[in-house]
């Protein structure tokens, strides 16, 4: 497909240029003409008053790709740090059984590294069989044995979809097997459904810097190739009985050309608190200046909670990168999530939406951050958080 | 030794609002920038050249005419030479169209060291540098956070995991993908701008690189954009009414029902 104005009907109104995300709509010579920024959104054939855009078929359309029907079964590839089979690959293989089930195929973990204890754990999380491959050379992440022993499989079992974490290992050596088996990888995804009709794997993600959604394709090629941050997607149930297959796989072959030398633990304190606390306060470009963060902190400490912030509070040198929650910080899921003078660009909706109650502050009443939230007060921060505050100690005075 | 610098143009995202009524960006008067993270790979690339000595910096982007000013402003940082990729075959990449064809062009420069930032901040992929590492057939570090040790030889750096960090050496020729850690990009000096200006940026197309030509542009993109979308409200948010104080009592009230407080 390709997106051509036809010059004739153009006016060079200009109605199409804004409406295109990816800039890639320019006017010369009093035409619009698509540029190679071009993206196939489609955004811009419906504003067109003239009907002079149009999606024109090309040679490409007309051949047809790789032999889709080869290709059967989800598979998630799971991820080990120290033997221990990290949560992500867990909430992948919740994602991953509902989509195989869809699909009516098999779902398959893949286990590098780490114990048959850990193997069969992925079972009881969901899988119908693993393939697992214990060999020294996976006690550490280098990317080159997970690229070749990952494209080795996928070749032979041929499977229709490929998931694992957008972790530092998930986001460094998925991309060099996406381009070895020469197929689409579609990161950061926080939604993924089955197209009904097509059977393709809708792959939804922030995009254009996250301030919109897109759903991502991958229609010709096969594995459909995806990546999922930790805490978007929820376990699967866990069961102690489902059985399952463990499938012991030959490591012949695999070298390394990078070697890791040693690794440092560096947890730093404020992740731990953010990513495991009940209540999380956050604010953002709304609060103005750094201090209003010593009143969300207030709050927070009443609550026993931790303080967030938007990318905009942390660009403004308010409260450091450590408390951004959002696409480019960190995703969280607390119970309760309270957002101050946070406007709600995508890139931080991403990052929070998954949170079981969110209470959203802000003085502007379109602000999108009230479309996630289930409570929503339009004011000024500064007068309701005060409130908030007082409230809260008069309902715990009472109760002592 | 030469060194490559593959930068981005993005528009300044955080620059971008939606229009709630429309549900469409709104860009106007959105700067173009370099994308940030690669601010931090020219620094990295200069860092070495200061260090090394016999180092030539190539900075290499893909994108429309327009591009030009951030290979501009590279130079105006210091970088010795400036190729742009623009070509109307290229138009539609996808992240894996994007990094063969600069892997392509790569090659054609030569190469010991390929230098990105760890994604940029309008696709948020950070696809491109592993998947043209590939393409190149040469190892990558991801998320490089310090350069500790660097000779014609090989590399030793510090990369950047979820709980702290490793220590991971590599032999030449090797990519790197470095977040904003690594350092602290400087800034052009009036010498840098003046010689910018002055610059010849070369222009390369798709026969310049020897390309294959169905691996590029849309024709060579897996992925497809199905369409965008703003995220709906959700349906069952309650929206409070009335003074501060009212709008807190009532949202007190309900979260001592949840059991909350």
């Amino acid at each position: 497909m390709r997106i051509k104005v036809d010059r004739d009907l153009c006016t060079g109104c200009e109605a199409c240029v804004d409406s295109c995300p990816y800039d890639a709509i320019e006017i010369k010579d009093e035409k619009a003409f698509i540029n190679e920024y071009c993206q196939l959104c489609r955004n811009c054939l419906s504003v067109c008053p003239e009907g002079a855009i149009k999606e024109v078929e090309t040679e490409e359309d007309r051949t047809e790709g790789m032999d889709l029907s080869q290709f059967r079964g989800v598979w998630v590839m799971a991820e080990q740090r120290d033997g221990k089979v990290v949560d992500v690959s867990l909430e992948l293989l919740g994602a991953g059984r509902r989509l195989a089930d869809e699909r009516g195929s098999e779902l398959t973990a893949v286990l590098f590294g780490a114990s048959e204890d850990e193997a069969a754990k992925l079972i009881h999380w969901g899988a119908d069989r693993v393939l697992h491959a214990q060999s020294p050379v996976f006690d550490t992440f280098n990317d080159d044995p997970y690229v070749e022993l990952l494209s080795r499989l996928i070749t032979q079992y041929k499977p229709e979809i490929v998931l694992t974490g957008a972790t530092a290992i998930g986001r460094s050596f998925f991309p060099r097997v996406a381009a070895r088996l020469r197929t689409g990888l579609t990161a950061d995804c926080t939604s993924l459904e089955i197209d009904k009709e097509t059977g393709h794997l809708l792959q939804i993600r922030p995009a254009f810097g996250g301030n919109i959604m897109a759903t991502i394709l991958c229609p010709k090629h096969r594995p459909q190739m995806a990546t999922v941050r930790p805490r978007v997607m929820k376990k699967g149930e866990y069961n102690e009985s489902r059985k399952g297959e463990i499938i012991k796989l030959d490591v012949e072959g695999l070298s390394s050309r990078t070697k890791v030398l040693q690794s440092i633990k560096e947890e730093s304190e404020t992740k731990v608190n953010l990513q495991e606390a009940d209540v999380i306060v956050a604010g953002g470009r709304g609060l103005g200046k750094a201090e209003g963060f010593k009143m969300l902190e207030e709050l927070a400490s009443l609550l026993d909670g931790a303080v967030g912030a938007s990318r905009a509070a942390v660009d403004e040198g308010w409260i450091s990168y450590s408390h951004q929650v959002g696409q480019t910080g960190k995703t969280v899921c607390p119970k309760i999530y309270i957002a101050c003078g946070i406007s709600g660009a995508v890139q931080h909706l991403v990052g929070m939406q998954s949170s079981d109650i969110i209470i959203a502050i802000n003085k502007n009443p379109d602000a999108p951050i009230f479309n996630v939230a289930n409570y929503g007060i339009v004011g000024d921060v500064y007068e309701v958080v005060p409130e908030l505050i007082k409230k809260i100690k008069e309902v715990k005075g009472s109760c002592q | 030794m030469r060194i490559v610098v593959c930068i981005k143009q993005v528009p300044d995202t955080a620059e971008v609002r939606i229009n709630p009524e429309t549900n469409t960006l709104v860009r106007d008067g959105v700067p173009s920038i370099i994308n940030p993270y690669d601010l931090h790979a020219i620094e990295a690339a200069l860092q070495i050249k200061e260090k090394l000595g016999d180092v030539t910096v190539t900075a290499l982007t893909m994108g429309p005419p327009q591009a030009e000013d951030a290979l501009r402003e590279a130079i105006s940082m210091g970088v010795d030479e400036a190729l742009l990729l623009t070509d109307r075959a290229f138009a539609g990449s996808d992240t894996l169209a994007t990094s063969y064809t600069l892997s392509r062009a790569i090659q054609k420069i030569g190469f010991d060291l390929v230098i990105c930032g760890k994604q940029a901040i309008d696709g948020d992929t950070a696809q491109v540098g592993p998947e043209m590492a590939e393409f190149l057939n040469i190892p990558h570090i991801a998320y490089v956070k310090a350069i500790e040790e660097i000779s014609t030889q090989g590399i030793r750096v510090q990369r950047l995991m979820e709980e702290g960090y490793d220590i991971v050496e590599a032999p030449l020729p090797v990519l790197l993908t470095v977040v904003r850690e690594i350092n602290e990009p400087r800034l052009p000096s009036l010498k840098g701008k003046m010689r910018a200006k002055k610059a010849e940026i070369k222009k390369l197309t798709h026969t310049d690189i020897d390309a294959e030509e169905d691996k590029l542009g849309l024709t060579g993109s897996p992925t497809a954009v199905k369409n965008i979308f703003a995220p709906e409200a959700r349906k069952d948010r309650k929206m409070f009414s009335g003074s501060p104080a009212e709008q807190v009592a009532a949202l007190v009230e309900e979260l001592k029902n949840l059991k909350c407080l």
